[in-house]
């Protein structure tokens, strides 16, 4: 009985109760969860055009916001430096295509797959080697992003919004638009949809299957940056970023491969819901649910709605 | 001895496509073709039959150069389109100098709307918008019915409706010569004869040339104006449209009259067809 009240009276009674930081904890989840929807983003971006599922791309987010850190280390001005870093990123992309991708096309997903994983771990030996493995902080200042915070008195209580998060959450969205408007509406974003259809018949009506790819990596690369910038922002910038990275996945389950809205849906439900979760309920079973909430509800999907929330219709004709 | 040397300048300038005694070979052991010949005329349509892996759709391929993505690749003899090799060219670029195929099966993209589609196959051009919106008209011309159902996902269209869409698309490319791989399959015989009719139209009055590689042999003859016939990777014979259809072995083997009375196949020994056909 008690454990009953427990999980579904006293948590809402708590909210109820406190107004104010309900609202912290759901900015709080709302942040997390743009963030989360942006490395998503990076995910559906590669698997749309290329049907693959890009397990780098987490790595691609640490590797970027290390080489922008890394070459403001050496005394590049902050601008130059992440110009320096989007050209770097284009250069992988082109190399990933170059060297990889290019001699498997039309080969199963799965190998592919495993060619991401192999990426995985050449990026994080290569970023080691290069870039040491010591966290590093996010060079936030230089790049002119805002660093203070404003204090909201709401319900008899207060609500503190960081600047960051707020720009992180503009940006995201930017990019978000930018993306949609891209894919749907330009002769490349049309060509990019139309590969992630069908390799051969894109071939076969003149696509050029290592263009699209190098560009469709070199958006994810950028896609990437942003992501790793935000987020080495708000922690360090270090190889453990790539574990949360992976949140990713249950994101993408939850919203669906292929869909950026699904992305960007998924995403904040996520965010906002491990975070209440942990807050309200975490208590229960001991705490540190955070980090696993998500994958349930990825769970939970996939025995129900296994195409996500918006994810393409699986097209079966009859 | 080639076939090249065969050719002389005045016909050579009116072939659009002439393939040179290929030899196709699958990840480096699978021979799949042994010496295939054959020449399209400027505006002409071409037939290529035989029955299923006789290579009629590698030797589409091998044109178009999509058979690297299949670990297949041409180790002898030289394919030349409007006078130049186009062996090593990637198939992007032969598309740009108006060379396309139309894969069997369809393969639209299933994700994309008709008009999409449509418009992926002009990927390759770069003379502008209105061009583009003209063609797409002239497109709807041709196919009235992906007018009507220009919004709806390809991949909930019948399967008439995606084979006019991937003929309609490879149109948008601006082709010289369209290498079509069995447009029949699966469609209902009155269907078959409304795509050949577009076809003919297409090359009536746009000039375009056709290769068509086609099981229904009955049909590709009526429509063709040459044929030719492939057998486990070989040309076993060729000829004018009509007289292949008069042909006595046609007529029995792929047209299924037999000249005196019904014989049944199962009674013809291999060695022996094939004997007929080299003869």
């Amino acid at each position: 009985m008690g454990l009953l009240f427990d999980i579904f009276i006293n948590p809402f009674v708590e909210m109820a109760s406190g107004l104010d930081f309900l609202l912290q904890v759901l900015w709080e989840g709302f942040v997390s969860g743009t963030l989360y929807a942006l490395i998503a983003l990076g995910f559906v971006l590669i698997f749309k055009a290329s049907g693959v599922f890009n397990f780098a791309q987490g790595i691609m987010v640490v590797f970027a916001a290390l080489t922008l850190v890394g070459l403001h280390a050496l005394g590049i001005p902050a601008f130059l430096a992440l110009i320096l870093a989007v050209a770097i990123m284009a250069l992988l992309a082109v190399t990933v295509e170059r060297v990889v991708l290019r001699h498997l096309v039309n080969q199963p997903d799965i190998i592919l797959f495993m060619v991401t994983i192999g990426l995985t771990y050449f990026l994080i030996g290569f970023g080691e080697l290069v870039f040491g493995g010591d966290p590093k902080s996010m060079i936030t200042e230089e790049l002119g992003l805002p660093t203070g915070s404003t204090v909201f008195d709401v319900f008899d209580g207060i609500v503190i919004l960081q600047h960051l998060d707020v720009a992180a959450a503009v940006i995201s969205a930017i990019m978000v638009a930018g993306l949609a408007v891209f894919f749907n509406k330009t002769r490349i974003g049309r060509a990019l949809r139309a590969v992630a259809d069908d390799h051969q018949a894109a071939l076969s009506v003149g696509i050029s299957l290592n263009q699209i790819w190098a560009i469709v990596w070199f958006a994810a690369g950028i896609v990437a940056l942003t992501t790793g910038i935000m987020w080495g922002a708000k922690s360090d910038v270090s190889f453990a970023l790539q574990i949360v990275a992976l949140k990713a996945l249950p994101v993408l389950i939850l919203g669906g491969f292929t869909s950026i809205p699904g992305a960007i849906v998924g995403g904040l439900i996520i965010g906002m819901g491990e975070k209440l979760f942990e807050v309200y309920w975490g208590g229960l079973l001991g705490g540190g649910v955070e980090g696993w909430f998500a994958y349930v509800i990825a769970l939970i999907f996939l025995l129900f709605r296994p195409q996500g929330l918006f994810g393409e219709k699986i097209i079966e004709r009859v | 001895m080639n076939v090249v040397d065969k050719i002389d300048p005045e016909t050579a300038t009116e072939t659009v496509l002439a393939v040179n005694n290929i030899e196709v070979i699958y990840n480096h052991v699978i021979l799949v073709l042994k010496g295939v010949s054959l020449s399209v005329p400027k505006g002409g349509i071409v037939a290529l039959l035989g029955a299923n892996g006789a290579g009629k759709t590698t030797t589409l391929k091998a044109i178009s150069n999509l058979l690297h993505a299949e670990r297949g690749e041409v180790t002898k003899g030289n394919i030349l389109f409007k006078g130049d090799e186009v062996q090593s060219l990637s198939p992007n670029e032969l598309v740009r100098r108006g060379c396309i195929q139309v894969m069997e099966g369809r393969h639209c993209f299933e994700h994309l709307s008709i008009e999409e589609n449509l418009l992926t196959g002009a990927y390759t051009r770069s003379d502008g918008n209105s061009a583009i919106k003209a063609d797409l008209d002239k497109v709807y011309g041709y196919f009235p019915r992906l007018r009507e159902r220009r919004r709806a996902l390809a991949g909930y269209t019948s399967g008439g409706e995606q084979q006019m869409c991937a003929i309609g698309r490879a149109l948008m490319s601006k082709p010289t010569m369209i290498l079509l791989d069995e447009p029949s399959m699966g469609l209902a015989p009155q269907l078959v004869e409304e795509i050949f009719e577009i076809v003919k139209n297409l090359n009536e009055r746009e000039g375009v040339s056709f290769l068509l590689a086609e099981q229904n042999t009955n049909v590709a003859l009526r429509y063709a104006t040459y044929g030719y016939i492939l057998e486990s990777g070989r040309v076993v014979m060729d000829g004018e449209a009509a007289s292949l259809r008069e042909n006595e072995d046609v007529k029995e083997f792929y047209l299924g009259i037999a000249g005196e009375g019904r014989k049944s196949f199962r009674n013809v020994k291999h060695y022996k067809r094939r004997k007929r056909w080299l003869a």
